[in-house]
């Protein structure tokens, strides 16, 4: 692995040269250290104890469940997972944080050395790895909200205080607000596979920040503008616009100030999304000194090769071998496999479900990237919920290309099976749609060519073109006859008469 | 080199503490003389000494992840100096 | 009857015998409480009512032939560091006062289950930094040998309550020598166990990685006693020594007490009687050692090369985590807040004053709120250390002090390893003086701190250890003998300890506040 190469957007006078922090909420049931829930949306503190309250006395025992998790994630994210990892304090005051002190991890992550492998199907970016610095365990902080009842006062709410996070922080490896979306959303789509987060954006299940900077050509110099971190993102949208908007900003800055990396510290901006802008934070006082030590109350943890071996083999499948799965074995195209794999694990195994019955794994694409995606983002639907069974979609396949239905009335059967729930049997004969009859549908072209004579001239003529006209005609007549059938057999009558 | 005047104020800030003039005075002189006693540590020779943080070379135990109960909301409060039924209360956090 | 002169394991037999009733004999404890508690101040806190309550509980189930527990009935005296759900848990700090934790410790749960009838929260030093228990919030507690001494500390009250006769058990916590030197001063016996042996879960942290609860008695067999009824492994605190392979049974450290150890070998340290070691107490230990000999044992001379930088050593770790461990006193979840109001006014007028000038040194609402609550409840002993250990962190200072004591500390627990292949039990000193005069170190923090000088290794290496009386001053003071084992060898220590006292009555002396009734 290498560090992608520095290539200025060619429209740009510079490099955006962006690492991201991402922090994930863990899908365990209890919180990192106590019993207490951390489902989503109860009333306020109505989910502590002593321990995530931080009363005098009480003491943090570790969520076996939320080490499997970061082991699970490490791994999947290709980290070197530490066989001796443990626990620091990172201190600081604040009011949603009650020991005053977090819980987390400085020297020794559970997991490091990472990467992720992002491409663009569209390719306005060229695929890269991007480098992972560490993925380490902590206990998230409560709330603070701002009181109505008066007196400028903050309500804290800590039922959040606790919740295991994995912290995944990325080389500054990204060149653009394109890229850095591109990484959230195979990140996002790795940590759905393994389901170790429900990645919940809304819910706070994944929060990102995102340090920027800029790398100028000044004449014979690289110049590098001072990093921000940018906080308060709520969408990917978000990221990619806070980005954008950020560069630009201190392209400006730059040009005003001449300042440079090194001549400030870090400064923390928020996003806002209604006004579009980043605004600058207020620093906390000494923030940057955490004063990290290890944990007294946490020995350290041993994690064994077994373990790591027992979740390495039960990683299962993850979205980068799928769709290479899906281009290779499957003959789709990149962009079709990226497409059915994006849209989660369900929608592979259905779409594995589908070729497999259809026995043609093109159609299958077809269907599922075009059609099946058309009803479910009309519904707003997921695929689980689609009452359209893999091995009815694959029949619909077989009949068509069989021709024992006709091709043109495909999407309107597919619609029907769909809404009315109904087999492609059913929704054959609620359609009017009958297989005609091989003679049947001969006697009708000898009837309509005896009546077209000037139309069988210029068939004779060569004009095969002609026989068109004929079609419509026949279609009126019996709505089910197959248009390309009809089309061969006139011309074979022609033939014969001639 | 001894603590000054300036770093004790700086350390009280850290550790959230407010010291009269007097008491900084007093805590300065203090502080300087029991660090000149802790500052024979630099005589112990440590090159290649791995520090430890725990007396016993124990691992951390593991609990499963079962949910268990959480304290009543007034429980919890009943302890804060000031709530308001639903939360513990402070001077806005992103006030002044 | 002398109710008071019994030991905890006399008076459980009595009890067990019918011969008294846990009614009575708390009666009798309460009332000698009342009597002279006024003149020593041994408790923050008694209910003579609630106690004698559990202690008929306890007759009533006794009656009704329940199987009561180890301590059914017998009073049992609890520093003020280890929470209880029925009452208040303040460490002696203004801090914590009025504060009720919603849930027992493990220690307090286990006393309990054991039938202890829980007769009063002992005082101490605040948040258990110190060594006279004079820095109580509350109220000092006096030597019960001579009112004008101090006690020792932290875990002062509860050494002076044992030794005059209020209490034949209570709980202390020893994170530099908290249990050992106060047992020293005061003429009992107390224990350090080894770190993990008792649960630390609802001990209020001072130093998380040495803290220990261990027992304070008149007797190395009540010691055994109450140790065996508070060890064990706690799925809740997660430093909580495991069982080893193929013994999980509970330890019964009273079972082998009398059995004298065989082929017997008493280390002794060199660096344990150089400069600061005051002559008489020289004379008892060494005359102690000598008693060992008589009884067969080897005496071993042993090296601790370290052990001078131990006191370093811990003055760097103790405040360092006691710092962070405080870190949660900030008047907003629990504990004192400053006078909002007021506070809010004062600040506004600072504001005002400097809006022609520099305001970019007056705090912000909240964090002059924490200051100011942190500054007007935390005394000058707990600030101190919160000063050093925020100190010893942050940055720039970290590896000086911190990470280099964290390595010293391992050389000081290898000097252990090392030496405990040459000697079965250490014997030394606990205290280098008896009971200092209150006072003495008001204004010597540094003096105060170099009496831990032969009680924080122990603490830093994890090891038991523990005090027992050996001789008197000639002004008829206490002096303690420390004996130290290696981890987990309570039972060896516990065994020679008893060897020693077994063979001279230094235990069974009382100072004459013990014998006055109520
Ligand atoms: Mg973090
Ligand atoms: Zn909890």
């Amino acid at each position: 692995m290498s560090t992608p190469a520095e290539k200025p957007n060619a429209d740009k006078p510079y490099t955006t040269v962006i690492g991201l922090e991402v922090h994930v909420q863990l899908a365990t049931q209890s919180k990192l250290f106590c019993g207490c829930s951390i489902a989503y949306g109860a009333p306020p503190n109505t989910q502590t104890c002593p321990v995530c309250i931080g009363m005098p006395g009480s003491l943090p025992v570790m969520n076996r469940e939320a080490v499997r998790l970061s082991i699970r994630t490490g791994l999947a994210l290709n980290c070197r997972i530490d066989r001796h990892t443990k626990w620091d304090r990172k201190q600081y005051f604040y009011p949603d944080l009650p020991k005053g002190y977090q819980i987390s991890q400085y020297d020794h992550p559970i997991a490091s050395e990472g990467c992720v492998a992002i491409a663009d199907p569209k390719d306005r970016f060229p695929e890269k790895q991007v480098r992972l610095i560490r993925a380490h365990l902590e206990e998230d902080a409560g709330k603070s909200v701002h009181s109505d009842l008066g007196g400028g006062d903050s309500v804290i709410d800590l039922n959040r205080t606790g919740t295991p996070l994995l912290e995944i922080v990325s080389e500054p490896d990204l060149r653009s607000a394109a890229e850095a979306r591109a990484y959230l959303s195979e990140l996002k789509l790795i940590l759905t596979y393994l389901g170790v987060s429900d990645c919940n954006m809304q819910e706070g299940s994944l929060r990102v920040d995102a340090n920027v900077n800029l790398h100028i050509d000044s004449g014979d110099k690289k110049i590098a503008t001072p990093i921000v971190e940018i906080k308060n993102m709520n969408s990917f949208r978000a990221v990619e616009h806070a980005i954008e908007y950020e560069a630009d900003r201190q392209h400006r800055v730059w040009q005003e100030t001449g300042a440079v990396l090194g001549q400030m510290p870090k400064q923390t901006r928020g996003w806002n999304d209604a006004t579009g802008k980043t605004v600058a934070q207020r620093e906390k006082e000494e923030s940057s000194d955490y004063r990290y030590f290890p944990d007294p109350d946490l020995p350290p943890l041993e994690i064994s090769d077994e373990q790591i071996a027992t979740e390495r083999e039960n990683l299962g499948r993850l979205p980068g071998a799928l769709r290479e799965e899906l281009a290779g074995d499957h003959g789709l195209s990149a962009y079709d496999a990226d497409v059915i794999v994006n849209q989660g694990v369900a929608m592979v195994d259905y779409y594995l479900a589908v070729a497999a019955a259809s026995g043609d794994s093109k159609a299958a694409a077809n269907w599922v990237t075009q059609d099946v995606l058309r009803v479910l983002k009309a519904r707003e639907a997921t695929i689980d919920e689609l009452k359209l069974p893999a091995e009815q979609l694959a029949e619909l396949i077989k009949a068509l290309a069989a021709g024992e239905a006709p091709k043109p009335r495909g999407r309107e059967l597919f619609d029907l099976m769909v809404e009315q729930d109904v087999p492609l049997a059913e929704a054959m004969r609620r359609l009017g749609i009958e297989k005609v009859d091989e003679s049947a549908l001969e006697n009708l072209a000898q009837e309509l060519l005896d009546a077209n004579p000037r139309i069988v001239a210029d068939v004779q003529a060569g004009k095969q073109q002609a026989v068109g006209a004929l079609i419509g005609q026949a279609k009126k007549k019996n709505p089910n006859v197959d248009p390309n059938r009809f089309r061969q057999l006139c011309l074979e009558l022609v033939a014969k008469q001639g | 080199m001894a603590i000054s005047r300036d770093d004790v104020e700086k350390v009280a800030k850290l550790g959230r503490l407010m010291l009269t003039g007097e008491e900084l005075e007093r805590m300065t002189g203090e502080m300087q003389r029991i660090l000149a006693y802790v500052d024979q540590l630099s005589q112990a020779e440590t090159d290649g000494v791995e520090p430890i943080a725990h007396p016993a070379d124990v691992h951390t135990v593991l609990r499963d992840d079962q949910v268990s109960e959480s304290l009543a909301r007034d429980q919890a409060l009943a302890t804060a100096p000031r709530h308001s039924g639903e939360g513990y209360l402070v001077p806005a956090v992103l006030g002044d | 009857m002398e109710l008071l002169s019994l030991s905890a394991i006399e008076q459980r037999q009595a009890l067990e015998a019918g011969d008294v009733s846990a009614e009575a004999l708390t009666r009798a404890h309460v009332e000698h409480i009342a009597a002279t508690d006024a003149g020593v101040g041994a408790f923050l806190r008694f209910d003579g009512d609630n106690a004698v309550d559990q202690a008929t509980k306890i007759d009533a189930r006794r009656a009704a032939g329940e199987s009561l527990g180890a301590l059914a009935g017998v009073p049992v005296a609890v520093k003020d560091v280890l929470c209880d759900a029925n009452g208040e848990t303040t460490c002696a700090s203004k801090m914590l006062a009025g504060f009720r934790p919603p849930y027992d410790s493990t220690v307090v749960a286990q006393l309990k289950a054991a039938g202890a009838v829980l007769i009063g929260r002992t005082n101490m030093d605040e948040f258990a930094m110190g060594g006279s228990t004079e820095n109580s919030a509350f109220q000092p507690t006096r030597n019960p040998w001579d009112t004008s001494l101090s006690p020792g500390g932290s875990s002062g009250g509860a050494a002076a309550c044992v030794s005059a006769g209020m209490a034949p058990l209570s709980i202390g916590t020893d994170t530099g020598g908290s249990i050992r030197q106060p047992a020293a001063f005061c003429g009992v016996v107390g224990v350090k166990p080894t770190y993990g042996r008792v649960s630390r879960f609802g001990l209020v942290a001072f130093a998380s990685s040495l803290d220990q609860a261990g027992p304070l008695a008149r007797n190395t067999g009540d010691a055994a006693l109450l140790l065996s009824v508070i060890a064990g492994h706690d799925p809740h605190d997660a430093t909580s020594l495991s069982p080893l392979a193929g013994n999980d049974a509970p330890e019964d450290f009273t079972a082998e007490l009398e059995k004298p150890l065989d082929g017997l070998r008493i280390g002794v340290v060199d660096e344990h009687f150089g400069e600061g070691l005051d002559a008489e107490v020289d004379s008892a230990v060494r005359a102690a050692i000598d008693v060992y000999k008589s009884l067969g044992a080897e005496v071993v001379p042993i090296s601790l090369p370290h052990s001078r930088f131990a006191v370093a050593c811990y003055y760097v770790i103790a405040p360092s985590e006691a710092s962070s461990n405080l870190s949660r006193y900030d008047g907003v979840h629990y504990g004192y807040r400053t006078d909002e109001a007021a506070m809010r006014g004062e600040l506004e007028a600072e504001r005002k004053a400097a809006a022609e000038g520099d305001a970019s040194d007056i705090d912000p609402t909240l964090v002059r709120l924490y200051r100011q609550s942190r500054s007007e409840a935390f005394g000058p002993e707990v600030k101190r250390r919160i000063m050093l250990g925020a100190y010893a962190l942050s940055a720039g200072y970290y590896d000086a002090y911190y990470l280099k004591a964290a390595k010293v500390r391992r050389l000081i627990r290898d000097d252990f390893t090392a030496a405990f292949e040459k000697c079965d039990l250490i014997v030394g000193p606990t205290a280098p003086s008896a009971a200092p005069p209150l006072g003495k170190f008001e204004d010597d923090p540094l003096g105060m701190y170099l009496l831990d000088l032969y009680t924080v290794s122990a603490n830093l290496a994890g090891l038991p250890a523990m005090s027992l009386p050996c001789g008197q001053t000639a002004a008829g003071l206490p002096i303690g003998l420390q004996v130290m084992a290696p981890q987990r060898e309570e039972a060896r220590m516990l065994r020679g300890a008893r060897m020693y006292e077994a063979v001279t009555d230094w235990s069974a002396r009382r100072p004459p506040i013990a014998e006055a009734q109520g």
